[in-house]
């Protein structure tokens, strides 16, 4: 694993990808501290780290196109599959470069509350607890484009297609109330999910059998559950989306709560797309 | 040593490798086989980067399937692309491998030192990858697969794309590795698996049909006699069996002359013999010759059959039946289009 994040990391300062990232978060980082800090006079570093979501959205697919994608493009997958190592480990180590480069953009965030008090008085623990929380939202989004970036050999479809994901992910929030609360929408909702997770099964393994089996399996246990209690449904899809929205756990961060169901929130997603990735590149040594 | 025993693989409704046993000790091994037939698949499968459909793959004993790890270490794999980072040098690329192959330290330095002088990679050691040139490039494929001195080197096609000198230095190095490690390689071209590889495997169409020592494999063969003589088949046949009563012919008539092929074991006197025999009757006899067997016609014979027929039955089973592969006589071949298909499937 450390051999793989080591040429991973450097492989980040050898192409120009690494020093983009970091040119493109700091300069942004350095007009919002320039414009609500500095021109605002406000001391919280909090609102600069908000702000900078949307950036964060369009940088991390840049970081994170080239990871598994290229390696299938020009074959060099085939040595990590006959390296006497663990896909999970290459997984993680290529991961963890990522979350390297990203973590030196936020380490450098670090010097801007410390520049700040000298002009006058910043809630340092405020400002770091954001700065913390910025991360580990950073690791989280990471991880959902390395996986993105696992499924094709292509580098730029790889960077849309995280760019798309990411602005879905942004957007859910204020879409959530545009979905039915009711009992009876959430119930049609979760059908039309059903039907969508079919689909994607019989696409994947072309198995009436197993794509029926998938069928029953999730859609039996939820009709059922609305026929004996209906109320449960009132209002539980909307909620559903609602806790995929990454981006809001964030929002709590910059208001000054140290967040601890957002840390084991961000931590866990981080965890589950890596392990998608694992799974992604084992399926393709099936076919 | 390597052991696969019954290895299948599909891909999808097409069967790459259908059932495939062998064994390898120590010594050079050629996987030989048209384009298509398997052999990238069933190396794929060796060296863990494929899953098999069913079957097991024994590396001294662990199973690539079951331990990888401990299996993996043991073989050094050269893909038929070379896994190469462009934007790395050789010796940046061969640490990354040492290390991600765990080899200690102080041994990976003196073991990428004497890779390189072994491979002559230490003039470009310092140059990018991706401004080497082909030859180069594959010399650092092969490189890659002797770190960590694994007893067992797999190189698929290790030689396509070189120039003939490079072809030569490439297979001196092979013969080098042959001494003291197992070392397997595949191609479709003959001449290379015969001057460097002491043992055959040939796959066709998924298929083992041929798994022995170079030596026995040429020496298998018992060739026909060919004769051609200028008379009828009647006469000719009458000759034969007079003087080879229990000896299989067949024959074959070319405008006025007949040719016969004769299964006998040849010898001086045999071939007198039927010149004499023929003359007693006033036949000319204007051919009598012998084909060595070659590796060539032994490759050709065991791929063409079930090449040819597996493929047709295929064939028959895509089209619709108005397009039937045999009625079609213009300037149709049978084998060409075979290969087609074939090559197609691979891609």
């Amino acid at each position: 694993m450390i051999a793989i994040f080591k040429r991973e990391f450097k492989s980040y300062f050898i192409s120009m990808t690494g020093y983009v990232f970091l040119a493109v978060m700091l300069v942004f980082a350095g007009i919002y501290t320039m414009a609500i800090n500095l021109l605002q006079l406000s001391p919280s570093f909090e609102y600069v780290l908000s702000n900078m979501t949307i950036v964060l959205m369009i940088v991390v697919p840049i970081l994170t196109m080239r990871t598994l994608a290229e390696e299938r493009r020009s074959r060099t997958d085939q040595l990590l599959y006959a390296l006497p190592m663990k896909l999970s480990s290459v997984v993680m180590g290529k991961y963890l470069a990522a979350v390297a480069v990203y973590g030196l953009c936020c380490g450098i965030f670090c010097l801007y509350p410390l520049v700040l008090s000298l002009f006058g008085e910043v809630y340092m623990l405020g400002a770091y607890s954001a700065i913390f929380g910025f991360f580990l939202l950073g690791s989280a989004l990471i991880a959902i484009c390395v996986f993105l970036s696992s499924l094709t050999e292509s580098q730029s479809i790889s960077a849309v297609l995280g760019v798309a994901v990411l602005l879905a992910i942004y957007l859910l929030s204020s879409l959530v109330e545009l979905l039915p609360a009711t009992a009876l929408g959430s119930l049609l909702c979760f059908l039309a999910l059903i039907a969508a997770l079919t689909a994607i099964v019989y696409v994947l393994t072309k198995n009436l059998i197993i794509c029926g089996v998938t069928l029953v399996i999730c859609a039996a246990p939820t009709l059922i559950t609305y026929f004996v209690n209906s109320t449960l449904f009132e209002g539980l899809f909307p909620k559903l989306v609602e806790y995929i929205a990454v981006f809001d756990r964030f929002y709590s961060f910059a208001d000054g709560i140290f967040d601890l169901t957002a840390i084991v929130y961000f931590i866990s997603i981080a965890v589950f797309f890596v392990f998608l990735t694992v799974q992604a590149m084992e399926k393709r040594r099936w076919s | 040593m390597i052991e696969v025993k019954n290895l299948t693989k599909k891909y999808g409704g097409h069967t790459a490798v259908r059932d495939i046993s062998f064994k390898v000790d120590k010594g050079i091994y050629g996987l030989l086989g048209p384009n298509g037939a398997g052999k990238s698949t069933t190396m794929n499968i060796i060296t863990g980067c494929l899953a098999a459909t069913s079957g097991t793959v024994l590396v001294d004993g662990h199973d690539i399937f079951e331990e990888p790890v401990e299996a993996k270490r043991r073989i050094g794999y050269l893909p038929e692309q070379p896994p190469l980072y462009m934007e790395m040098t050789p010796s940046e690329y061969l640490v990354f491998v040492a290390n991600a192959k765990r080899v200690p330290f102080e041994k990976s330095i003196r073991q990428i030192k004497e890779v390189m002088t072994i491979t002559g990679l230490a003039g470009v050691r310092n140059r990018l990858i991706k401004n080497l040139s082909k030859g180069y490039r594959q010399r650092v494929g092969i490189a890659q697969a002797m770190i960590g001195d694994p007893d067992t080197i797999i190189l698929d096609e290790p030689t396509v794309g070189l120039d003939p000198k490079q072809i030569i230095e490439i297979r001196d190095l092979i013969r080098h590795l042959g001494k003291t490690k197992t070392v397997i390689i595949s191609s479709h071209i003959l001449a290379e698996i015969s001057a460097v590889c002491d043992h055959i495997l040939i796959i066709s169409n998924g298929k083992i049909v041929a798994d022995a020592p170079l030596a026995e494999l040429e020496n298998s063969a018992d060739e026909p006699i060919c004769i051609k003589v200028k008379c009828d088949e009647a006469r000719a046949k009458g000759v034969i069996s007079r003087l080879f009563p229990k000896a299989s012919a067949k024959y074959s008539a070319d405008g006025d002359f007949t040719l016969i092929s004769l299964t006998v074991d040849d010898s001086e006197k045999v071939r007198s013999d039927i010149f004499f025999a023929f003359s007693k009757e006033g036949i000319a006899l204007t051919e009598l010759h012998r084909d060595d067997k070659t590796l060539e016609n032994i490759f050709l014979s065991l791929t063409n059959d079930n090449y040819v027929e597996e493929a047709d039955a295929e064939w028959k089973h895509y089209e619709s039946p108005e397009i039937d592969s045999k009625s079609d006589d213009g300037g149709y071949t049978p084998l060409f289009s075979a290969k087609n298909e074939e090559e197609d499937e691979n891609e």
